[in-house]
């Protein structure tokens, strides 16, 4: 453990995320799709990053990518000082994945803790030994504590609402001590309450222990006390700036290609208010597919 | 399997009775050298397939068990066609099946219109074959619902070889196969190719249908391979006391199918499939039965 710490000072300056010229995109029946091209990004270990941008902009895509789930059409992508080729490489171990959707029977009567488990051990031939077994447990049983789900532990998976599943998540994620985070739009199934809790509680346990932590989120306005960084994903483009830079009139309108309208209320909150956005973003995609 | 020539699917006429004395009815029922032979290639292949069924389950790959094991009749007709012992056509057709599967359908639950499309192709290549041929039909007949009074020793060594093989790959691949059955997405992205987990288990799928076929057959196949792990899915909250209680089902549903069958003129296989699904019912049972006891208590209360 200490030794691991070591080595997180060690890469405290240097950028844990350096991606080049990644562009991505897919082949179907009627064309060569584009889905985003020429992304340019980097960042630095235990930087909070929102991943914004309108449905099927290519979020959970550039996720994927990242991953190594999905191969890039051309760029680089380099994690933890390693060049990304494959999801079998060994950088995926130090990454925690949260998807968007979860594939296990909604029946199910496996409980939580057991779902929490695999995030330490689902790689490992064998059965454990029963010391082993015991540890592992115990660290699962450790991480539900700290997000605030150890009274879940033993109740069903069918059993759970999706705040309580998401917290679940959470913890499988978190358990095989990782370095980066992804998480796919945690907040999608929470109410207004729960999303303020939520990302306080992922800001509260990345700053712990040095995690960087990539969101895709929907709404801004519930990161924005904690973001330090934001991808724009949208319009075949990807983006990044702060907070600030990124959710101005001018910004927003330059990447859309048409008039896109940001407004601010007194606390700070955002709204975006975008004229045509769904017809030019169509039309962009269209003429890229003939490039 | 091999003594394909004398099914005897319904147990001979004996003149022993049902003595109420468990010990020593299943004394002179194991001298006979075929209830012996059924007893353990029966046990062996309820073990394997309450082990590997709770994966099938888990990942709702049944369908996929259900087109391997028809499969396999196509490829053991085609055996006995060429005049080769049917479990080595079996074995041949249902891996190759399996592989097929895993590549057509690279993901588990979007699988079933691709098996659908194998499965027609192979069962219409099955019916060219025993069209074909000009045998007797019991040999079909005895491998749609199994043959377990016909296996002699060296099928039970067959078996047991197989069995082995398949435990101990399910044990070595124990983990992996839990985390993409449960959780596919993250499995994939914690590096685990789901694509070549998806093939391996396709193959430990046709090997245990092939060794299962003998015991309860190509249609009954089910009764051994999902329906007690269907119960253990119910019951169990945690994958290891799945397992066991699979196996446990499956193992006890074949000895109390072939005890009972012993002093009845009936098929074993009916048996095995009838227990099973009698104890399935029973579990679907209790939520609702729980239910209403629940709002008894409760208007009670009131």
């Amino acid at each position: 453990m200490q030794k691991r710490w070591e080595n997180k000072f060690k890469m405290e300056k240097s950028y844990i995320i350096t991606v080049k010229n990644l562009s991505a995109g897919y082949s179907s029946r009627e064309s060569n799709n584009i889905v985003f091209e020429k992304a340019n990004f980097s960042i630095a270990k235990g930087e909070f990053v929102g991943v914004l941008g309108p449905n099927g902009a290519g979020k959970t895509t550039l996720f994927k990518l990242l991953l190594g789930i999905l191969k890039p059409i051309s760029g680089e992508i380099s994690i933890l000082g390693e060049k990304c080729k494959s999801s079998n490489c060994q950088t995926n171990c130090k990454i925690g994945y949260v998807p968007q959707r979860h594939t296990f029977n909604s029946e199910s009567m496996i409980e939580a803790l057991e779902i929490v488990r695999l995030g330490i051990n689902g790689r490992k031939m064998g059965f454990s030994l029963p010391a082993t077994s015991r540890k592992e447990k115990e660290e699962a049983l450790e991480m539900l504590k700290i997000v605030g789900a150890k009274e879940l532990a033993h109740r069903p998976l069918s059993a759970l609402s999706g705040g309580e599943l998401q917290r679940i998540f959470l913890a499988q994620a978190l358990v095989g001590n990782p370095d980066i985070l992804f998480l796919d739009e945690p907040l999608a199934s929470l109410d207004i309450r729960r999303e303020n809790e939520f990302v306080k509680l992922i800001k509260k346990t990345a700053e712990q222990r040095n995690i960087t932590v990539l969101l895709i989120a929907h709404n801004i306005n519930p990161l924005l006390p904690v973001l330090n960084k934001v991808i724009y994903v949208a319009n075949a483009r990807v983006l990044v700036g702060d907070a600030s830079e990124v959710f101005t009139s001018k910004f927003l309108t330059k990447l859309y290609n048409s008039p896109v309208e940001v407004l601010r209320d007194s606390y700070g909150r955002i709204a975006i208010i975008g004229a045509e956005e769904g017809g030019h973003h169509h039309d962009h995609d269209h003429d890229h597919a003939h490039e | 399997m091999a003594t394909i020539t004398t099914t005897t699917m319904i147990m001979p006429m004996n003149n022993t009775m049902f003595s109420f004395n468990i010990f020593s009815d299943l004394k002179t029922m194991l001298q006979y050298d075929f209830m012996l032979h059924a007893f353990q290639a029966g046990t062996i292949v309820a073990i394997v397939a309450g082990i590997i069924g709770y994966f099938i389950v888990l990942r709702r790959s049944s369908f996929a068990a259900h087109a391997l094991s028809h499969v396999g009749f196509t490829g053991a007709a085609g055996a006995v066609l060429i005049g080769i012992n049917p479990i080595f056509g079996l074995f041949l057709f249902t891996m190759s099946g399996g592989v097929l599967i895993g590549i057509l359908g690279r993901k588990a639950e979007s699988r079933d219109v691709q098996i659908g499309t194998v499965l027609a192709f192979m069962l219409g290549l099955g019916v060219l074959f025993i069209s074909l041929y000009r045998g007797y039909a019991t040999e079909a007949y005895s491998l749609l619902f199994g043959e377990i009074l016909g296996i002699s020793s060296s099928n039970v060594l067959i078996t047991l070889i197989a069995g082995i093989i398949i435990a101990v790959a399910l044990a070595c691949f124990y983990r992996p196969l839990l985390f993409v059955s449960l959780d596919e997405d993250v499995a994939e992205a914690k590096g685990l190719s789901i694509f070549w987990i998806g093939i391996l288990f396709m193959l430990l799928i046709a090997a245990a249908t092939s060794i299962a076929v003998q015991v309860v057959g190509v249609l009954l196949i089910f009764s051994l391979m999902v329906t007690p792990a269907a119960i253990a899915e119910r019951l169990a909250s945690k994958p290891t006391h799945g397992l066991i209680i699979s196996v446990l089902i499956a193992v006890m549903s074949t000895w109390l199918g072939l005890f009972i069958s012993f002093y009845l003129p009936y098929p074993v296989s009916f048996f095995i499939t009838a227990i099973v699904f009698l104890i399935y019912i029973l579990v679907r049972l209790i939520p609702y039965i729980r239910n209403l006891a629940f709002q008894k208590h409760y208007q009670k209360q009131i």
